[in-house]
């Protein structure tokens, strides 16, 4: 069914600066992709334009195709919800609605999807929540707040209501840089159990985190993607020299 | 530290308590039941109320309310999603300015234009996490980021309700107040404010009391008006439904 994404000649600006240049890769279906590269060189831009999440920033626009399931995903008549619930998104920071349950954060995307039914919201609820390993820790404060659990559960509440509207592909970006190193530990667990079902693209800063998860890995400087190849290959045998570079430390 | 800033906030706290309690010493013994149900009496007579401007008072806040909120909250909703910068930047400068104008509409509209935009630090990432759900934007904003910012929304309609309910010149010219009850809209009508003032400058001491007492009514209503908004929004948790 998955047929991952396949990006051509994606550019994207914000404002006056081109923050993307000509960005051609290839995200395998049900396998972990990560993005990684120094601060500002457009790597969460990049995760941004599969979902055309990058457009609803003022000022912002792209130009390229993104191809998800045979659909161009930015040809004209395309449906930007359609898109972004097909592609859920995970943020840097733990962002709940402060003033629901758990529950309600869960079944958020559901309900306002159309979905009223009780039962069928109990079930996509518990079946988020066991996939985003929360279950076990919250079932008993289903209707306490949301915005009342720790970080990195708080975190694992974002996945499971991204996970709850049943997308193919869960972007993340720096979906642990909130976190402690075993809050960390537990997303990373969590992202090898949902690639079995799911394709995943993550933006990290951190390279032994990539290392950890990931199948594929992008490097992204100043806007261009530099190399891009199996995780393993990439940190041990770039091809580039300004990969070395990154990757042994020398710079960014 | 902390006894300054207890101090700090004990110096806040004790006008209102003074104003209150003078209010209740002065104005408790003319509250009968005659004052809420009784026109005012001619001049000279003793006894009579102030139904007429109670009712008036409400009226006049129920309609501000009415025409105010619901144009002052779009306003609020549109600037904080809009995304040209320069146009909020006009309108919440317009905003300010109304605000120094004592109108009774225009008093409700500029509070809630300026409290909302306010909420709109959390705004911004509970939009994102609403759209990246692949939720359409209006439904975001609807059942989304207005639920989350309802507490404020709502003290900013207080505070607008409070200001209006006592606001006394802008009435001079434009209610004139009745020693009747209401004839219409397109008659002058009674309010607390206007009374209070015309009977506290009268000569004659039944009046001043009655002024005392209208005064507590006032400060009562909006007491009870903010109290009750507080309570309904107060920890409660939403569901968007």
């Amino acid at each position: 069914m998955a047929d991952g994404i396949s990006v051509t000649k994606l550019n994207a600006w914000f404002g006056p600066s081109h923050v993307l240049c000509d960005i051609d890769l290839a995200v395998a279906p049900r396998a972990v992709t990560a993005i990684i590269g120094p601060s500002g060189c457009g790597k969460s831009t990049f995760i941004r334009c599969l979902n055309r999440m990058h457009e609803v920033v003022p000022g912002a626009r792209v130009v390229g195709t993104v191809l998800q399931e045979g659909q161009d995903i930015y040809s004209p008549g395309v449906d930007p919800v359609e898109v972004r619930r097909r592609i859920g998104m995970v943020f840097q920071k733990p962002n709940p609605f402060p003033t629901m349950t758990v529950f309600d954060n869960v079944a958020a995307g559901v309900r306002l999807g159309g979905v009223r039914d009780r039962a069928i919201l109990n079930e996509r609820v518990e079946r988020a929540l066991h996939a985003a390993a929360l279950w076990d820790e919250v079932k008993d404060r289903l209707a306490k707040p949301g915005a009342g659990l720790s970080g990195g559960q708080q975190q694992r509440l974002c996945i499971a209501r991204a996970l709850a509207v049943e997308p193919e592909v869960l972007l993340m970006d720096e979906p642990c840089s909130a976190l402690d190193p075993i809050a960390t530990a537990r997303i990373e667990e969590l992202i090898l159990e949902l690639k079995r079902d799911l394709t995943i693209v993550i933006v990290t800063h951190n390279m032994q985190q990539a290392a950890r998860v990931a199948d594929a890995t992008g490097f992204f400087l100043l806007g261009e993607l530099v190399e891009f190849g199996p995780t393993s290959q990439l940190f041990t045998k770039p091809v580039d020299k300004r990969t070395e570079n990154y990757i042994t430390g020398r710079f960014g | 530290m902390a006894v300054l800033t207890a101090a700090a906030a004990g110096a806040v706290i004790l006008p209102l308590v003074l104003i209150f309690g003078f209010l209740l010493w002065q104005g408790a013994s003319a509250i009968n039941v005659d004052f809420f149900t009784h026109l005012p009496k001619p001049v000279g007579e003793v006894g009579g109320g102030m139904a007429n401007a109670i009712i008036g008072t409400l009226i006049l806040l129920g309609l501000a309310s009415l025409l105010g909120l619901p144009i002052g909250i779009l306003g609020g909703v549109y600037l904080a999603e809009s995304r040209d910068r320069r146009l909020p930047w006009i309108v919440r400068f317009l905003a300010d300015v109304l605000n120094g104008v004592p109108s009774i509409v225009i008093g409700i509209f500029a509070y809630t234009l300026v409290v909302l935009p306010m909420r709109r630090f959390s705004a911004a990432s509970l939009r994102e996490a609403g759209l990246a759900l692949g939720v359409p934007e209006w439904k975001v904003v609807l059942r989304v980021v207005l639920p989350t910012a309802r507490a404020g929304i709502v003290t900013g309609a207080m505070v607008a309700v409070a200001r209006v309910a006592g606001e006394t010149a802008p009435l001079l010219f434009t209610a004139f107040g009745n020693r009747f009850w209401h004839q219409g809209l397109d008659q002058p009508i009674a309010a607390l404010p206007l009374q209070i003032f015309a009977y506290a400058i009268a000569p004659y001491d039944d009046w001043h009391r009655q002024a005392w007492a209208g005064a507590l009514v006032l400060i009562v209503l909006v007491l009870v008006v903010s109290l009750m908004a507080r309570l309904v929004t107060r920890g409660r948790v939403g569901a968007v439904r």
